[in-house]
């Protein structure tokens, strides 16, 4: 009973994930456009622009080979699994003590990879200036990840994500630098990821400096309609990790629909506050130039390490 | 394992103090090299406070208002008079590479960390884990001195070792004698002082405020002769 209870939270919570995920990202750009004195296209926008483009058809390069057809495919699953197994709602669901952190973390270089692949697969000068750029920033953003995990997951002494809340659930509130120190690379490390503002403009499409746009600038149709929607959903997961990894209160220990009610609504309010906190540093910050990119990721890590040897210097009395 | 509040406190600090001494070692402009200077010497004197306050000691109230008055406020503003009046605060050109100078600064902490560890396990003070933090700081801030090449930040890089050595004084024996810390304050002070006249010299004479053209002027003035 209890196993069916848990597998049915854990669909719900996919779903969810997914679903939400374009309104999360049109809250986010109605949250800057108001702060801009603008209006903003509202909350659904994103869901309009993903039924329309679903509707469409796809127009496709001449050259283009099976890469490109595929990869939107791969990457909308992959960025899926990778939510699915993030918890949001309950601690233990059944995916997260599958996969740890780690598994999160290759299933998301999976789906850059073929995003990457499917950028230069056509030929064009920006498909391949983007792949490049964000093969660059990556191979930057991902040590430096995984670095701030693992501050948590020494504390933990694992790296499952299941494990990493109860922790930190049921150690008693106090100060710990280093998971300050952890705090501050992995939003960092989320702006860059999501290409946010000081990496990388979400909302233009023509820019020589663009990253993510780049690589998809020749799909259409469904295909883009996929793409949109699994960097909707990667906002979603990071902002779901970020809630787990160091504000994890509220969310759900059993099955129970009253107690995974509750931790939904915690979880909506957590992730409202950190998409307007979004918003704002967007606002304020102005995007860096693309050679400093690698200073930004590279402070980055030094803040992630400096959790790592705090920890032992401060916190584990050996 | 639970932490007395003030030992969370100092052990924060702690870990801002390792902070600012590598926000020190990455900037770019004069103007914030000195800000953060100045955070240091008011990090400084909120830990000597806290620390005087848990500890009892009460002559560490008087070394925390000396360092806030002197490293907080008197310092950074001289310092901040001279690079005003002699338009250095262009950007400051570290000799390295800056990514490269930070994994150095990590593998320093780190060194600092395994050298000090067994000492601190003697130890039985509250403050005791700061004190691998101090020696790293005072490292970090050697390395600033060695890679940069304007004096100014040199000497800023010289202001915070005396910081960080004042910070692990602090955590070994919660602080030297007052009279000793009077001394070295107004020695440094002093030191503070002659720098700068020191900087106006060294303009006058060799037109440039970087060390390497001070070497370069002298070695074209033996051609000369």
């Amino acid at each position: 009973m209890s196993v069916m209870a848990s597998i049915s939270v854990q669909l719900f919570q996919a779903v969810l994930l997914v679903l939400i995920a374009p309104l999360a990202a049109g809250f986010v750009s109605t949250c800057k456009a108001r702060l801009q004195n603008r209006r903003g296209a509202g909350v659904l926008q994103p869901w309009r622009d993903l039924r329309k483009l679903f509707a469409k058809e796809v127009v496709m390069a001449e050259h283009a080979s099976w890469i490109f057809r595929f990869a939107p495919y791969i990457v909308f699953t992959a960025t899926m699994m990778a939510a699915s197994v993030v918890p949001a709602l309950m601690v233990d669901t059944p995916l997260s003590l599958t996969a740890d952190v780690i598994a999160l973390v290759a299933l998301l270089a999976l789906a850059r990879f073929f995003l990457a692949l499917a950028g230069m697969d056509i030929g064009t000068a920006f498909g391949g200036m983007g792949a490049s750029r964000e093969m660059t920033f990556s191979a930057l953003a991902e040590p430096a990840m995984l670095m701030s995990i693992f501050v948590l997951s020494l504390g933990a002494h694992s790296t499952n994500l299941t494990t990493m809340i109860n922790h930190t659930l049921n150690t008693p509130v106090m100060m710990q630098p280093s998971i300050a120190f952890a705090l501050a690379a992995m939003v960092m490390i989320a702006m860059a990821e999501n290409g946010r503002i000081p990496i990388d403009n979400p909302n233009t499409h023509l820019e020589l400096t663009m990253i993510h746009e780049a690589m998809l600038l020749e799909y259409s149709g469904r295909h883009l309609a996929l793409m949109e929607w699994a960097s909707q959903i990667k906002l979603i997961l990071f902002a779901t990790l970020l809630v787990d990894l160091f504000v994890p209160w509220g969310i759900a220990a059993h099955a129970d629909p009253g107690g995974v009610v509750l931790a939904c609504v915690f979880w909506l309010f957590k992730l409202a506050v950190l998409f307007v906190l979004l918003a704002l540093a967007e606002t304020g910050m102005a995007k860096l130039r693309l050679f400093e990119v690698p200073e930004y990721l590279s402070a980055a890590f030094v803040l992630a390490f400096l959790g790592l040897i705090t920890h032992y210097m401060l916190e584990v009395a050996v | 394992m639970i932490i007395s509040f003030a030992q969370q406190l100092i052990d924060g600090l702690a870990a801002l103090m390792l902070l600012v001494s590598f926000a020190l070692l990455a900037q770019h402009r004069m103007l914030s090299v000195l800000h953060w200077f100045a955070a240091q010497g008011v990090l400084l004197s909120i830990t000597a406070a806290v620390v005087a306050y848990s500890s009892g000691h009460d002559e560490l109230y008087a070394s925390a208002a000396m360092a806030f008055l002197l490293k907080g406020m008197l310092l950074p503003w001289l310092l901040w008079r001279v690079i005003r009046q002699l338009h250095v605060h262009r950007e400051v050109e570290p000799l390295m590479n800056n990514a490269v100078t930070m994994m150095l600064a990590l593998a320093i902490t780190l060194f600092a960390f395994h050298v000090i560890h067994p000492i601190e396990n003697i130890s039985e003070l509250m403050t005791r884990n700061t004190m691998s933090i101090a020696t790293a700081c005072v490292l970090l801030a050697m390395l600033m001195m060695m890679t940069r090449k304007k004096a100014i930040t040199q000497v800023v890089g010289f202001l915070a070792v005396e910081n960080s050595l004042f910070f692990a004084a602090i955590g070994a024996t919660n602080g030297m004698p007052l009279i000793v810390e009077i001394g070295i304050a107004f020695d440094v002070l002093i030191a503070a002082l002659i720098f700068g006249v020191f900087f106006f010299e060294i303009r006058n004479t060799f037109d440039s405020l970087e060390v390497d053209a001070m070497q370069a002027s002298l070695v074209d003035k033996d051609d000369e002769s």
